[in-house]
C-alpha cells in the first residue's frame, strides 16, 4: 500500500534557502533538515506533502562546478534513499527559478541527477524564456512560472498539482497541467480520424483561420558561421560585451535584469579599465570581481597590448555592452541586428563578444 | 445470403480457391468476430467483399458493398513487413480491422516460387475470395444508396472554394507495388483519376510496407479522404478533382513525379490540395517536394503524415522535411510500443512472428503476450487518416 | 547577439563561461572562458599572472576569428 503522505526532497539556491545573496553565490551543497523558504509555502499548498529535507547550493557554485557540485549533493541526499522503504523521498522539487539563469541550471542538474541516480519522479519551475529551460526541457519537467517571485504561489501551486499527478501515475498534459512541452512526441485518440481533422484544417488554410499544425517542423535556428578574418594585421576588431559594463555612473540606465537597452561607449585613448572609469551593472552574478577590474569581463587592456604588438589591425573606437540577465532572447536579437548595422556601417570586421 | 446475413460455404471457397490457383499448398479459412480473442499474424492484404452490378465500365453504374466484413490474406513472411490485427485488448483499438468480421485465408504456397510470385498468389487469392464472397449481394436490396459526384456539378458550386486531392501510390517494385485499373503504378502515373472509379475499387494493394502505413486494398476501396470531401461538396468546398501518383526510388524520377503530378494539380485550378502518403522514409521527400512546388505555385497544402519518433518520442520524426510543410496532419508515431496479451486463437505461420517489422528481439514473451511497436498493427498509423490516432508533443 | 551579428556576415567568437548555453542558442565560434563572475580573470591569482592568462584568451579568441570552420565549434 503506498501511503498518502509523501516524502519530498526540496531544492533551492543560497537566497531562497536563507543562506545569504550574491555574496554567497559560490556557496556548495549543504543539506538541512525539514522545509526552507518557499517549501513551507509548499507544505501548506500541497496536502500529505512533507518536505524531508532542503537542499541548498550557491547559484555560481552549482553553474560553474556542475559535475563536483551534482557528486557533492547526491552524496549528501544518498542516506535519504538507503533507509527504509516507508522513509525514502519520493520526489524532489527544485525552485521555482522564475527568470534566473543560474538557478535555473541548477534546478535542472539536480532534477535530472536525482531522476537518474535514485529512479524517482523530479520537477521544477521555470519561466519559458529562462536559459535552461532548453538545456533540460527534455529531461526534466519544468512547470511554466511567471517571470519573478510575484509568481511565487501561483508556480508553487502548479508545481503541486503536478507532483501529485507523478506520485498517483495519472496521465500528464504540458496544456492542462501548465508544464513546458518536453519536445517529446506521444500518440493520442483524437475524436475525429486524420482525414476529417485535414479537411478542416485545410478549409481553415483557405479562409485565413488560425489552425495548429500537428508536426510543426523543426527550427534549426542556426546561422552560417562568417568566413574568417583573411588577414588578422589588418582587421578592425569590435568589443560587444552582455556582461553589463558601463562607464561609471551607468549613464544610460541599463537595466540589471531584462534589460530593454545597449549602450555605445568610447574606448579612444582608453589603453585599459578600470575601477575608476568603469564598473557593472549585470544583476545576474557578483559584481565584486568585474568591480575590482572590469577587465575580467571586457579585457581591454589585453586587447590594447595585441593591438599595440600588431596581432590584430585596430580596435573599434567604440564598444556595445547590456546586461544578459532573463533578457528575452526577442529583446537580444534586435540588439544584437542593430549592434550589427552600425558595425557593418563603421567598417569592422570581426567581433569578440563577451558574456557572463 | 439469409436477409442481410452472410452465409459462407468454407469448402466451397476453399475449392474455388485451389481449384483456380495450382500454386496453392494449403489453405486454412477461418472467421475471426470483433471482441474474439483471436490474432492475425503476417497479414498481407485485407479486401472489402463488394459487387458490381451490370456491365458497367470503372466508375460507373452500381457498386453493392457489404459493410462490416473484410477478407484477410495471411502467409510465410515475404516482406518482413506483414503485419498483426488482434480482435480484442489493446491491440483492436489501433487497427480498423478489429471492428471487421473477418474471412481469414492462411495460404502456404508450394515450394520454390518466387518472392513476386507469392505475393501474386496471396494477392489474387485475396481478391478471388473477396469477389467469392461479394457474389450473393447481387440479388440483395440495398440498405443506403450513396452517389459519388461527377465532373459536372462542379460549376454550380462556383462559390466554394476549390479543394483538390493528391493520392500517392507506393510503386517501388520487389513486394513494393500498387495496381490501378489492373496496371501497375509504376507506369502511366501521374494522372488524374474520378473518385467514382477511385471508390469503384480501381486500386489494389501488393505491397508489403509496414503495416502500420501500408495503404491495404481496403483503404483504397473506403479512402475516407476521398469520403470526407464528397461529403462536403457543395457544402463547405467544391470537390474539383484528384490526382495520383506515384512514390519512385531515384531522385530524378521523384522530381519528375512532383513536377507532373504539381503541373495536374494545377490544371485543376484549385485553392487548396490534400495530399496523403504511402510508406515512409524515402516518401517523406516526395510528399515534401509536392509541398513545396504546390505551395509555391500559390496552392495551400494540408498533408498527412506519420512519424517514426523512436519508443521514447524524443528522435525527429522525418526523414525530409521543408519549410512549406506549415499544415501536416500527424497520424501518430509508428514507434510507439505497445505489449499485446495472449490470445486464444492465432492464425498465420507463428514462426515468423519475430521477423515482423516493428517486432523487438525478445518480443515474443514465454506467456505468449508480444511487445511490438505500433508499425507492426495493420493500418495503425494510415496516412490516408482512416484512423483516429494522431501524435503531439507532450 | 551573437547570432545577429554573425548573420550580418561578421565573424564573431562568442567568449562565455557556460558552453552548453552557447551552443544551444547557435553561437558558432565559441570559446570557453574562466567563471561567471569573472570570464577573462581569476582573482586568486597574482596580478601578473592574472594579465597573462586574460592575454592568452584574447589571443585564442583572434585564432578563432581566423579560423574557418563549418559548424559550431568550441575553441578550447
Amino acid at each position: 500500500m503506498m501511503s498518502d503522505r509523501y516524502r519530498i526532497i526540496h531544492c533551492l539556491n543560497q537566497f531562497f534557502g536563507g543562506l545569504g545573496g550574491e555574496t554567497e553565490a559560490g556557496l556548495a551543497p549543504v543539506l538541512q533538515k525539514g522545509s526552507r523558504g518557499p517549501g513551507q509555502l509548499l507544505e501548506r499548498l500541497f496536502p500529505g506533502a512533507e518536505i524531508a529535507a532542503t537542499l541548498i547550493c550557491g547559484d555560481n557554485y552549482m553553474a560553474t562546478n556542475t559535475e563536483t557540485a551534482l557528486e557533492e549533493a547526491l552524496s549528501l541526499l544518498a542516506p535519504y534513499f538507503t533507509g527504509a522503504e516507508a522513509e525514502r523521498p519520493s520526489l524532489l522539487m527544485a525552485g521555482p527559478a522564475f527568470a534566473a539563469g543560474r538557478y535555473g541550471i541548477a534546478c535542472g542538474a539536480i532534477c535530472q541527477a536525482i531522476a537518474e541516480r535514485f529512479g524517482i519522479p523530479a520537477l521544477t519551475g521555470m519561466f519559458p524564456e529562462n536559459p535552461a529551460v532548453s538545456l533540460y526541457r527534455k529531461e526534466v519537467l519544468i512547470v511554466r512560472t511567471a517571470q519573478d517571485v510575484m509568481g511565487m504561489e501561483a508556480a508553487l501551486r502548479d508545481m503541486a498539482s503536478l507532483a501529485g499527478k507523478l506520485l498517483r501515475r495519472e496521465e500528464i498534459l504540458p496544456e492542462q497541467d501548465n508544464y513546458l512541452v518536453q519536445g517529446r512526441r506521444r500518440n493520442v485518440f483524437d475524436p475525429e480520424t486524420g482525414a476529417r481533422r485535414a479537411v478542416r484544417m485545410l478549409l481553415q488554410k483557405m479562409r485565413h483561420e488560425p489552425f495548429v499544425s500537428e508536426y510543426a517542423m523543426p527550427t534549426f535556428d542556426r546561422v552560417t558561421p562568417a568566413a574568417p578574418v583573411a588577414d588578422m594585421g589588418k582587421v578592425r576588431l569590435a568589443l560587444v560585451t552582455s556582461g553589463g559594463i558601463v562607464p561609471q555612473g551607468n549613464p544610460d540606465r541599463i537595466q540589471a535584469a531584462s534589460a530593454q537597452s545597449f549602450g555605445t561607449y568610447p574606448l579612444k585613448g582608453l589603453s585599459a579599465l578600470s575601477s575608476v572609469t568603469h564598473q557593472s551593472v549585470h544583476g545576474g552574478y557578483d559584481p565584486t570581481w568585474a568591480n575590482a577590474d572590469p577587465n575580467r569581463v571586457l579585457p581591454l587592456d589585453a586587447v590594447r597590448e595585441l593591438e599595440t604588438e600588431g596581432a590584430f589591425g585596430s580596435l573599434h573606437e567604440f564598444y556595445y555592452a547590456t546586461v544578459g540577465n532573463a533578457t528575452s532572447v526577442a529583446m537580444a536579437r534586435s540588439f544584437g541586428r542593430e549592434i550589427a548595422q552600425r558595425l557593418l556601417a563603421d567598417g569592422v570586421q570581426a567581433v569578440i563578444l563577451t558574456s557572463t | 445470403m439469409e436477409g442481410k446475413t452472410l452465409i459462407l460455404e468454407p469448402g466451397a471457397l476453399r475449392a474455388f480457391l485451389m481449384g483456380r490457383d495450382e500454386r496453392i499448398k494449403t489453405l486454412e479459412i477461418s472467421l475471426a468476430r470483433p471482441g474474439e480473442s483471436v490474432r492475425m499474424i503476417c497479414v498481407k492484404d485485407v479486401i472489402a467483399p463488394w459487387w458490381k452490378m451490370g456491365d458497367f465500365q470503372s466508375g460507373a453504374g452500381r457498386l453493392q458493398v457489404l459493410r462490416n466484413c473484410a477478407v484477410v490474406t495471411c502467409g510465410r513472411i515475404v516482406g518482413f513487413q506483414e503485419g498483426i490485427i488482434d480482435m480484442s485488448g489493446p491491440g483492436a483499438l489501433y487497427s480498423p480491422f478489429a471492428g471487421t468480421i473477418n474471412i481469414v485465408l492462411e495460404v502456404e504456397v508450394v515450394a520454390g516460387l518466387s518472392p513476386h510470385a507469392h505475393e501474386e498468389v496471396l494477392r489474387e487469392a485475396g481478391l478471388a475470395a473477396a469477389t467469392f464472397a461479394g457474389q450473393p449481394l447481387r440479388d440483395v436490396e440495398a440498405d443506403e444508396i450513396l452517389t459519388w459526384p461527377s465532373e459536372a456539378d462542379s460549376s454550380m458550386f462556383s462559390h466554394l472554394p476549390r479543394v483538390a486531392y493528391l493520392y500517392p501510390l507506393l510503386s517501388q517494385g520487389l513486394l513494393h507495388d500498387t495496381y490501378v485499373l489492373g496496371e501497375n503504378a509504376n507506369a502511366g502515373l501521374p494522372r488524374l483519376i474520378s473518385p467514382a472509379q477511385l471508390l469503384d475499387g480501381a486500386i489494389i494493394s501488393g505491397n508489403c510496407v509496414s503495416a502500420c502505413d501500408k495503404n491495404t486494398t481496403y483503404h483504397h476501396q473506403h479512402n475516407p479522404i476521398l469520403h470526407e470531401l464528397c461529403r462536403e461538396h457543395g457544402q463547405s468546398l467544391n470537390f474539383v478533382g484528384t490526382v495520383i501518383t506515384h512514390e519512385p526510388t531515384r531522385l530524378a524520377a521523384k522530381e519528375a513525379a512532383a513536377a507532373g503530378a504539381s503541373e495536374l494539380i494545377r490544371s485543376l485550378a484549385p485553392d487548396g490540395v490534400i495530399i496523403s502518403k504511402e510508406g515512409f522514409g524515402n516518401p517523406d521527400t516526395d510528399q515534401m517536394m509536392l509541398i513545396r512546388t504546390l505551395e509555391q505555385a500559390g496552392i495551400k497544402t494540408v498533408a498527412l503524415t506519420d512519424e517514426y519518433a523512436g519508443p521514447d518520442g524524443c528522435s525527429q520524426s522525418l526523414a525530409d522535411v521543408t519549410a512549406e510543410a506549415d499544415a501536416m496532419i500527424s497520424v501518430g508515431n509508428a514507434n510507439e510500443r505497445i505489449v499485446l496479451p495472449p490470445m486464444q486463437r492465432i492464425y498465420g505461420p507463428v514462426k515468423d512472428l519475430n521477423k515482423l517489422a516493428g517486432a523487438c528481439p525478445q518480443g515474443l514473451r514465454q506467456d505468449g503476450s508480444l511487445e511490438i511497436e505500433l508499425q507492426g498493427i495493420m493500418g495503425a498509423t494510415n496516412q490516408l487518416g482512416f484512423q483516429p490516432l494522431r501524435c503531439r508533443e507532450v | 547577439m551573437v547570432k545577429e551579428i554573425e548573420r550580418a556576415g561578421i565573424p564573431v567568437v562568442h567568449a562565455c563561461s557556460i558552453v552548453p548555453i552557447s551552443l544551444t542558442v547557435g553561437s558558432n565560434r565559441i570559446l570557453p572562458t574562466i567563471a561567471i563572475p569573472h570570464p577573462f580573470g581569476d582573482p586568486e591569482m597574482g596580478l601578473a599572472e592574472e594579465k597573462g592568462l586574460r592575454r592568452a584568451l584574447v589571443e585564442k579568441g583572434l585564432k578563432a576569428l581566423a579560423t574557418g570552420i563549418e559548424g559550431q565549434t568550441v575553441f578550447s
